[in-house]
């Protein structure tokens, strides 16, 4: 059980979040309760909580992203946690600085937190049997293997639209053997119990012996999406379509993109997600993105208030002692 | 120095001998078995009641570091290592730095063995220059310098025509190659085995055709060259029926097998653990019974260390960005016993995979206790156990997969050459 004996302290309670694998689904559902009370905080006019006062989070992105750093960076200052955004591929190690150097140097500033994205599956992994005892590790993605806060962004989407996972299909859709997103997303729903997971690709998009995660494979999109209550689009990589993987875009889009049309064979009620950033015309149709049963910006918003609730469970902290839920 | 083992229970299976015997030792040979010869007069005697006297053991591929990795290990702590595993013999890939392939290299080499004076080390030649897989080395002029076969190690060849010429030219200087199979597109940079536990983590995969295609290229080139080819640690079942049906078709094959992969499969790697990161990788349960039973029927005859000791940095970081290779000298004996132990090998089988069977692929005249022979010897105490414990290894390497494992068997004394070069404390 990856990252499950070590993401859990001898409580049981969250200490790092490394993946959704192995975690039960209670504390899954407790992650989702807490979000809910932190969603409504940024709504209100003073957009603050005082939870982590005092503390000091570093962002360790040693891949570049955009988005996920920003959520993470505005999750941290709406707990009042002070945050350091380092860019680790353009500095440190490209000087020949190992990674645990790089750690121990940022635990004598006395940091309380890494939240860490990094190419390389499993990275987050590592760090978190580097550092302190008293530092907490949230995986921002690493490699191919986990992107644990964005799978729950999509449960406590799912949820809020269908509370119910036991009577959900749901079909993922798109880029699975070097999606991150996806895995996380795969053991999340099967550990929330829905009725079905569909992964839908073509065979050079379909890690070998994923069915061992629980899933069932479609390479016909169609047949894939038949019956389904949330159809979970990934993003591809523009690199995908110059090797051996995909002939081209458009043929990609012919057999795979997601149109009006296709989301017919749907049930009538379906939603449908992106993690971002969407490709319009490569994954997904303008009129499915922006169109009702989209719900990809929800997603977005979603995401600072799930990225609050971990934060403050692996500080030990409850959202209910802190003038959160109103 | 003249040596007396008496009381012991001498195992030379190729030999044909298995019984309580006397061994004697002069100047460096084995004197006489069983029966003392004419004024014999020992210097030294060990008593090696309820022991077994085993010829000492030739390891197919071990790094020893030197030259160009020395904050690795050296000759010095890796060939100590060697001896306390009852290790006599090591042959050395030629990937170190600078490669083997020039005769200033061997002579090197040569010069690090005579000074630490307590393993034979037999250096492969680079079978092309810089293991570039292009231009072919000097073979001929670095099998006069010593080496006793050629090998690309674990650099691709990717050009079948360069590979056809290197075995043509290696089969005309008479030289063996050994040849680890692994196509290097189909690797894909992949760092472990493509099955459920790569699904898992995520990690870029290595499918088992990476090493069956490979080997099917070799095969044909090796049926159309007929240059000898020793087949160097396998990693699949299915690696092992194209081996057998090459030998079952009189192609000069042979083929071993690195002591992890009889051990660890790819549920090792579970936890990221790059103390297994290996090349070839672990693999399926499936891969390891086929591996076993390829020895069982005669198709793999040796099992090598695939010794890899490195620095402790190596192994610190995320999984892909570690080093493969783990620090396994020191355990190779302890290991395959508790393959026999379990009942998976023989004895006689296992004994012969390290001995006899690794000396006649290497074709030199070790691994058997037969007298006018060197005398390279190692006495084991099967009834004592070993427990594995990574900071107190012998290796520089402190990188071994086994930590922890309780194995049976500890080597008491090592003989090189008629010196005892080992003793347990």
């Amino acid at each position: 059980m990856t990252g499950n004996t070590i993401q859990l302290d001898k409580n049981g309670n969250l200490k790092h979040f490394l993946t959704t694998e192995g975690l039960s689904q209670s504390l899954l559902q407790k992650i989702l309760d807490h979000a809910e009370s932190f969603a409504s905080v940024g709504e209100r006019a003073v957009k603050k909580v005082p939870l982590l006062r005092g503390k000091t989070i570093a962002n360790l992105f040693f891949e570049p992203s955009t988005r996920t750093r920003t959520t993470f960076e505005l999750a941290a200052k709406r707990l009042s946690a002070d945050i350091l955004n380092l860019n680790i591929a353009t500095s440190a190690t490209s000087k020949g600085e190992t990674l645990s150097d790089t750690l121990h140097t940022l635990e004598a500033m006395h940091c309380d937190m890494f939240v860490v994205r990094h190419a390389n599956s499993g990275a987050a992994h590592y760090i978190a049997t580097q550092v302190a005892p008293h530092i907490s590790v949230i995986n921002a993605g690493d490699g191919r293997h986990a992107h644990p806060t964005q799978a729950m962004l999509d449960m406590f989407t799912i949820r809020r639209h269908k509370p119910d996972f036991s009577k959900l299909r749901v079909a993922i859709v798109g880029d699975i053997l070097h999606s991150r997103v996806a895995r996380s997303e795969i053991h999340a729903l099967n550990t929330l119990g829905v009725l079905e997971t569909r992964i839908i690709a073509p065979h050079t998009l379909i890690p070998k012996d994923v069915e061992n995660l629980g899933v069932q494979v479609y390479h016909d999109m169609d047949q894939g999406l038949d019956g389904v209550d949330v159809v979970m689009m990934l993003r591809l990589q523009k690199e995908r379509m110059t090797g051996a993987l995909l002939p081209s875009e458009y043929e990609y889009f012919q057999r795979y993109g997601l149109t009006s049309k296709r989301l017919e064979k749907a049930n009538p009620d379906a939603i449908v997600m992106h993690p971002g950033p969407i490709n319009r015309g490569v994954e997904i149709d303008s009129d499915v993105a922006d169109g009702e049963r989209s719900v990809i910006l929800q997603q977005v918003s979603h995401g600072i208030a799930v990225r609050m609730a971990v934060m403050a469970m692996t500080m030990g902290r409850n959202p209910e002692n802190a003038g959160a839920t109103e | 120095m003249r040596i007396l083992i008496k009381n012991g229970r001498l195992l030379d299976p190729a030999n044909k001998l298995d019984g309580k015997q006397d061994l004697f030792i002069a100047d460096g040979k084995i004197v006489g078995i069983k029966k003392q010869p004419d004024g014999f007069e020992s210097d030294l005697q060990l008593d090696a009641k309820n022991k077994i006297v085993l010829p000492g053991l030739v390891d197919l591929c071990a790094r020893l570091r030197e030259p160009g990795y020395k904050y690795k290990a050296s000759f010095q702590t890796e060939c100590h290592a060697a001896n306390s595993s009852g290790i006599t013999s090591v042959c050395c890939p030629p990937d170190t730095k600078p490669v083997i392939d020039t005769t200033a290299v061997v002579e090197l080499i040569h010069h690090r063995t005579r000074e630490s004076n307590r393993t034979n080390v037999y250096p492969l030649a680079a079978l092309t220059l810089g293991l570039n897989g292009e231009q072919l080395s000097e073979m001929d002029t670095l099998r006069r310098a010593g080496c006793i076969g050629v090998s690309n190690a674990l650099a691709p060849i990717e050009n079948t025509e360069v590979l056809r010429r290197a075995f043509e030219y290696a089969h005309s200087c008479g030289l063996t190659v050994f040849f680890f199979a692994e196509d290097n597109s189909l690797k894909n940079n992949g760092v472990a085995h493509e099955g459920p536990v790569s699904t898992r983590l995520g990690l870029p995969a290595i499918p088992e055709t990476a090493e069956t295609v490979a080997l099917s290229r070799a095969l044909l080139l090796v049926e159309q060259t007929r240059v000898k080819a020793h087949f160097c640690r396998l990693s699949t079942a299915r690696g092992v029926s194209l081996i057998k049906a090459a030998q079952e078709q009189g192609l000069p094959v042979t083929a071993d097998v690195a002591i992890c992969n009889l051990h660890l499969t790819e549920m090792d790697v579970a936890d990221y653990n790059s103390d297994c990161h290996l090349q070839p990788p672990l693999r399926s349960e499936r891969d390891r019974n086929g591996l076993i039973e390829g020895i069982n029927s005669g198709v793999i005859t040796a099992v090598c260390s695939d010794h890899q000791p490195h620095d402790a940095d190596a192994k610190s970081a995320p999984f892909s960005l570690t080093e493969p290779g783990a620090s396994t000298i020191e355990h190779l004996l302890p290991l395959i016993l508790h393959l026999v132990n379990r009942k998976e090998l023989k004895l006689e089988q296992a004994i012969s995979a390290l001995t006899s069977n690794p000396a006649n692929i290497l074709n030199v005249t070790k691994g058997t206790l037969a007298i006018g022979n060197d005398a390279d010897v190692c006495i084991l105490d099967l009834d004592a156990s070993n427990n594995v414990d990574k900071r107190q290894l012998l290796s520089a390497g402190k990188n071994t997969p086994f930590n922890g494992w309780e194995l049976p068997g500890q080597v008491t004394h090592t003989i090189y050459n008629g010196s005892l070069v080992f003793k347990q404390d």
